[in-house]
């Protein structure tokens, strides 16, 4: 009879724990995996625009190769470039691993390069210019920067959320108790081309 | 000049949404762990009663400067980008008043036919920054377009960096491709812009913008159709009388036993008066329910802006840019 009026007086601090348990799983135990899906969606966004990018290429050098056809070497560098590029895939699986990343991050970087050279080259030709189908690829090729950059952002952004998610209290409890598997993801640093500050040569060969 | 839509080489993505929407919460979030930080590192924390009094005041200083850290990143974003005060925001002043408002009319109807919300905007300055991230914070900061459709397209003027852009939401990059809008910006604005008429070159692009738009009737429509308002019928207000009704019963009996401790005058043990009704709420049970109380003041934000505001539209950068 004793018993099981402590029973009855133990009630509601048992159904407060409960909630409290509740609670607890509703704040938290989301956190982790909806952060790591955002980052891998933001993920397959670049991915895509890169893949964008890699599909107007061909068109392009097309079309410049029947106007500036002695620019050889820069075009032969956009499709060395492309080449590299395509090669070096990181599925969402793959972005816990900083080398593949950096991999891939280079080779695009190499791309982007080797298309502004010849962007640039391709001022040099008012035909070229003045033609519409290159009118039509520059526009759209550089929308599909733009919409890289975009998708560089998000995905910083969120791989920012879901490395938080890890390192931070409360979801870090989470983390240590729950999701054991889940690492950090790789994310874009500056490129290196960016960081340059650019030179000003006035002929003096002061400094370097 | 505008090249007919069908004749343009047509890039369309066939792109899943993807939430992107990112509103500083993880920049509070950083600045909350600074702050706690903060916090921790107060050097003589409960070491010698001496300087415990300095030491509680450095804890204050510390909280009060970590609820500013709370309200930085807010107040950042807010002083950084314009208020959507309509479908035609003209911050720098160039465009004049006849032209705003038939400009706000027209954008009003194109949007109740297809429920696309093209926005005109323009900033004396971009304070420095490239004017395709700029018209993408804002894009996304003013959520153009429905939700779900991401039909929101922005027209954005720097003068004094002598930039425009025109930015497309998610769902519209297949129809108004990034060479319309180049082709928008080249032949419509660039010349008007040159003689400075800034009125005629948006009044024009935005035109052109419809053109294109209406190009495709049938999807336009279809467009118009999934988003249209639900008209008000009987259906629905008995529907909403009913629920109202259940609400009251449900709620009605709680919220009389929490609400007049919270907003009546006390005027005896466990009395209250509110609403010019006395309150004896501690009678039936010892409700401990003050826990109830937050969430209001809740409905502030979304008021201003003239009866029209984002439809919860993102971009991704579609649309291009230029300069005159």
């Amino acid at each position: 009879m004793f018993a099981e009026r402590l029973s009855f007086r133990n009630l509601p601090a048992l159904l407060m724990m409960a909630f409290v348990l509740l609670l607890l799983a509703g704040c938290g135990y989301n956190t982790i995996p909806t952060a790591e899906e955002n980052a891998k969606a933001a993920w397959s966004e670049v991915l895509n625009q890169y893949q964008r990018r890699a599909d107007l290429i061909p068109n392009l050098v097309e079309t410049v190769k029947g106007y500036a056809s002695h620019e050889k070497d820069t075009l032969e560098a956009v499709v060395q470039a492309r080449a590299k590029a395509t090669q070096i895939t990181v599925t969402p699986d793959t972005l816990k691993d900083p080398e593949t990343f950096k991999k891939f991050q280079d080779a695009q970087a190499g791309l982007t390069g080797a298309l502004s050279r010849l962007i640039a080259v391709s001022e040099n030709y008012p035909d070229l210019k003045a033609n519409q189908n290159f009118l039509a690829l520059q526009a759209q090729l550089e929308g599909t920067e733009n919409r890289i950059a975009v998708a560089r952002r998000d995905y910083i952004q969120a791989v920012r959320d879901y490395n938080l998610t890890l390192k931070t209290f409360p979801s870090v409890l989470w983390a240590t108790f729950w999701f054991r598997g889940n690492e950090p993801f790789a994310n874009f640093t500056v490129e290196e081309d960016k960081l340059q500050v650019p030179k000003v040569d006035f002929g003096t060969k002061q400094g370097g | 000049m505008l090249i007919p839509p069908s004749v343009l080489p047509d890039i369309s993505p066939s792109r899943g949404e993807i939430g992107c929407a990112f509103d500083g919460a993880p920049l509070a979030a950083m600045e909350i762990g600074e702050g706690q930080d903060d916090v921790q590192s107060s050097p003589k924390r409960g070491r010698c009663p001496a300087g415990q009094r300095g030491a509680r005041r450095n804890a204050y200083l510390n909280f009060l400067g970590f609820l500013l850290c709370l309200l930085l990143p807010l107040a950042a974003l807010a002083a950084d980008l314009p208020a959507l005060t309509g479908r035609v925001v003209d911050n720098a002043g160039i465009i004049d008043a006849g032209t705003k408002a038939a400009l706000t009319q027209k954008l009003a109807d194109f949007e109740k036919k297809g429920s696309d919300q093209i926005v005109v905007a323009t900033v004396p300055s971009l304070g420095g920054e490239e004017i395709e991230p700029y018209a993408n914070r804002l894009f996304r900061f003013w959520k153009l377009g429905q939700a779900k459709e991401n039909n929101g397209v922005l027209l954005l003027v720097a003068p004094n960096d002598r930039r425009m852009r025109i930015e497309v939401g998610y769902g519209l990059e297949g129809t108004l491709t990034d060479l319309h809008t180049k082709l928008i910006i080249e032949n419509d604005m660039v010349p008007a812009f040159r003689a400075g008429d800034f009125s005629g070159g948006i009044t024009k692009a935005v035109d052109d913008m419809i053109m294109v738009l209406e190009g495709n009737p049938e999807e336009l429509e279809a467009r118009g159709k999934r988003n249209e308002q639900a008209p008000f019928n009987s259906d629905n207000l008995f529907f909403a009388v009913f629920i109202s009704i259940w609400v009251l019963i449900f709620f009605g009996s709680m919220a009389l036993t929490i609400l007049p401790p919270i907003f009546g005058r006390k005027i005896g043990p466990g009395r209250y008066r509110w609403l010019g009704m006395t309150f004896e709420p501690g009678r039936r049970s010892s409700g401990g329910g003050g826990g109830w109380s937050s969430g209001g003041g809740g409905w502030s934000s979304g008021g201003g802006g003239g009866g029209f505001s984002g439809g919860g539209g993102s971009s991704g950068g579609g649309g291009s840019s230029g300069s005159w």
